[in-house]
């Protein structure tokens, strides 16, 4: 059985323009790991605090979390509903880890420019 | 008119706020509706007087306009839809996620990119084949969803993983996230748009040199996308006969043919229809009716009991402003209000009083800096190229963070460049180099950010970091740059608009956006006011006494420190017409 890795973002928006001022390599980075990883058989989801807040109130865990660290703690990690990592992007070894992937197959090109940067 | 001549079933009318798209689509709907056609008006204006037109009220349900047969209208408030897709996506969780994260969300979701989207959302179902739209022979929009909008839902990749899965990945889609309808809607809706049998798009413009150039952008930004078939309307053109009893009246109707003759060379070959000035407030079925003729301009009794109001001289605010002997001052206004003007007068006010200053401005003239530069003894000019910097800024990201992106991960960071928030950005960047220098003289720019970038860019700090830098270098005292853009001491912001009445509803809009960030407006310049001439044309009179009631309006409901510039017979270029344009 895949473990679920949840990865829950900060409010991030295009319409902002803030894109531009600050795009994050991280966010970039972890992008390209995490379409990687799902390459490899991982299962994981992104949740943008701006565009789905629902998924962040349903969740006790998350809901705990922002309550005692705020959203500047984000983004937040769960691995099978559990907590994992809060306050960066896991990388690859990581997200080995969680997933289970044996060893690194190959290297895919980052995809879809906000699920990564913070353009959004 | 031959933008009315075989008109296909949707027309968008498009221009900026005041050149008065919602009058003469009202008067197209009617034209159409009393040609036998059965007609829906669609109007987003948001000082929509449409109802009042009529003489019913409409609002968001199409209704039947009983005075004009086979006529009904909807009105769309951008406002309040942008409102209600706020609602959608943080209603449910408010009073569940803390507050401050509620607040952010919403923050997120304030920019004039979800307003547009979210109007955009409303009308999609007027757009595609459905039993609301089937009556209608003809549906007349006062206005057009911008380039950025339609590029954004024609991306491929825009969508992917978006709708189908409900799930995060584009996140890229920030401000379609709360969209309620299928994507074959949104595809069936920007089909219909560049679908020359379908949609004719109509550029409304003035006989103005800015506004034909701004119009002539418009058009080829449309044309790139597919909406081809466009037609361009030249409203408020001030009739001969009125040029030869004023020397005002005179200079603006040599003013207006020059603008004419000198018409951008793209907008030449669209078919072109002029609308001369009329005199009477466009209420009403009948004036409506006379709008689109050529009926000369009658009198019918001017009402002469025109609203008393007070009208200071920009002299007059600069005396104020010139006490701290030092600060920054920035103008902030719609385009083609004039705030490369206004901000020119204030600096030349501040230095012929022997004060140093420093005028920056994104004028892409240039005419206007170019020859102020070393005319006075306290005055240093410099200009920065809004479209430069923004090029510059857009490669920026794309070489650096967009390097590792594929074919639609590029297309999408691409057209988030092209959104208008990051001109603003991109421009005020280049601005804040020389924000520091306000600590010993005096700058004058004229443009500033809106309240909603500003908030952003301090949530995320790039922006506390950028201004906190240059600072650092000039050995300045702050605490943060927000705290100095909030403090009337160090900042003033002057709000531009012009008396008429959806320019100076825009303006409001500014400053309440600039309220959210916490920052007061320090003054509002109503400028180009016929009002504050001594015109004797009788047409020019009846416009003063229209712009009074917006003048007094301005003075009772949004700023108690105001000032009214006149409309000069020549363009205000150097040091002595800038002076005379101060003094009113």
């Amino acid at each position: 059985m895949t473990k679920s890795i949840q990865v829950f973002d900060p409010a991030m928006c295009c319409s902002s323009g803030v894109c531009g001022t600050d795009v994050d390599q991280q966010l970039v980075n972890f992008s390209a790991d995490a379409d990687w990883a799902r390459n490899n058989g991982a299962h994981i989801e992104r949740f943008n605090l701006a565009q789905q807040p629902m998924d962040f109130a349903n969740n006790k865990v998350v809901r705990d979390f922002l309550e005692r660290s705020g959203q500047e703690a984000l983004p937040l990690i769960l691995v099978d509903g559990e907590f994992a990592l809060a306050g960066r992007y896991p990388n690859r070894t990581e997200l080995a880890r969680w997933a289970g992937i044996a060893s690194v197959v190959e290297v895919q090109p980052a995809s879809g420019c906000c699920s990564g940067s913070k353009c959004c | 008119m031959q933008f009315i001549d075989q008109p296909p079933r949707f027309l968008f009318f498009t221009g900026k706020g005041g050149v008065g798209k919602t009058s003469i689509a009202c008067a197209t709907a009617i034209q159409l509706a009393e040609s036998g056609k059965r007609v829906l008006l669609v109007s987003t204006d948001p000082a929509s007087n449409v109802g009042q037109v009529f003489g019913i009220s409409i609002g968001n349900n199409i209704t039947a306009v009983p005075a004009v047969s086979n006529l009904a209208a909807l009105e769309i408030d951008p406002q309040a839809a942008a409102q209600g897709y706020r609602d959608r996506i943080v209603g449910p969780v408010r009073g569940i996620l803390p507050d401050d994260v509620v607040k952010g969300i919403e923050e997120q979701l304030s920019g004039a990119c979800t307003t547009e989207i979210a109007a955009f959302d409303e009308f999609t179902a007027l757009l595609i084949d459905s039993p609301v739209t089937d009556d209608y022979d003809h549906i007349v929009f006062d206005t057009a969803p911008t380039g950025h909008t339609i590029r954004l839902l024609q991306l491929p990749g825009a969508w992917s993983g978006f709708l189908e899965e409900g799930k995060g990945d584009a996140s890229c889609l920030g401000p379609l996230a709360g969209l309620e309808k299928q994507r074959e809607q949104y595809k069936a809706a920007v089909d219909a748009l560049a679908d020359g049998k379908r949609t004719r798009l109509i550029l409304v413009a003035r006989a103005q040199q800015s506004t034909l150039r701004e119009v002539a952008r418009t058009h080829e930004e449309l044309a790139g996308i597919g909406l081809k078939q466009q037609y361009l309307v030249i409203n408020g053109i001030l009739p001969k006969i009125e040029a030869e009893t004023d020397t005002l009246a005179a200079a603006i109707y040599k003013r207006e043919h020059a603008a004419l003759n000198n018409i951008p060379e793209v907008l030449k070959q669209l078919p072109q229809d002029q609308v001369a000035l009329k005199a009477f407030d466009l209420v009403g079925l009948d004036a409506l009716r006379q709008l689109l003729t050529d009926t000369p301009y009658q009198q019918h009794g001017t009402n002469e009991s025109s609203v008393e109001v007070d009208k200071p001289s920009l002299s007059q605010l600069v005396d104020s402003i010139a006490e701290d002997g030092h600060g920054l001052v920035m103008t902030m206004g719609k385009g083609g209000v004039g705030k490369t003007t206004v901000a020119a007068a204030v600096a030349v006010e501040l230095a012929n009083r022997g004060l140093p200053v420093h005028l920056t401005t994104s004028d892409p003239a240039a005419h206007l800096s170019d020859t102020l530069n070393g005319s006075l003894d306290n005055l240093t000019v410099s200009r920065i190229d809004p479209h430069e910097e923004t090029e510059r800024y857009r490669n920026h990201v794309l070489e650096t963070k967009g390097a590792q992106l594929d074919a639609h991960g590029r297309a999408l960071l691409e057209e988030d460049l092209r959104s208008p928030c990051t001109e603003e950005i991109a421009v005020f960047q280049a601005f804040s180099r020389i924000i520091r220098e306000a600590g010993k003289k005096f700058v004058v720019m004229d443009t500033a950010p809106t309240g909603h970038t500003l908030l952003l860019l301090d949530a995320t700090g790039a922006y506390h970091r950028e201004v906190a830098r240059q600072m650092d270098k000039a050995h300045l005292q702050f605490t943060t740059p927000m705290m100095q853009l909030q403090d009337p001491k160090q900042t003033k912001i002057l709000i531009v608009t012009l008396a008429e009445k959806t320019p100076v509803l825009e303006a409001a809009n500014l400053q309440v956006d600039l309220r959210r960030a916490g920052i007061e407006p320090w003054a509002w310049v109503i400028n180009n006011s016929v009002a504050a001439t001594t015109t004797i044309s009788s047409l020019l009179h009846q416009r003063a006494l229209n712009e009074l009631v917006e003048i007094n309006s301005v003075a009772q409901q949004y700023s108690k420190r105001y000032a009214v510039v006149p409309m000069l017979k020549d363009e205000p270029i150097g040091v002595q017409r800038l002076l005379d344009l101060a003094a009113g």
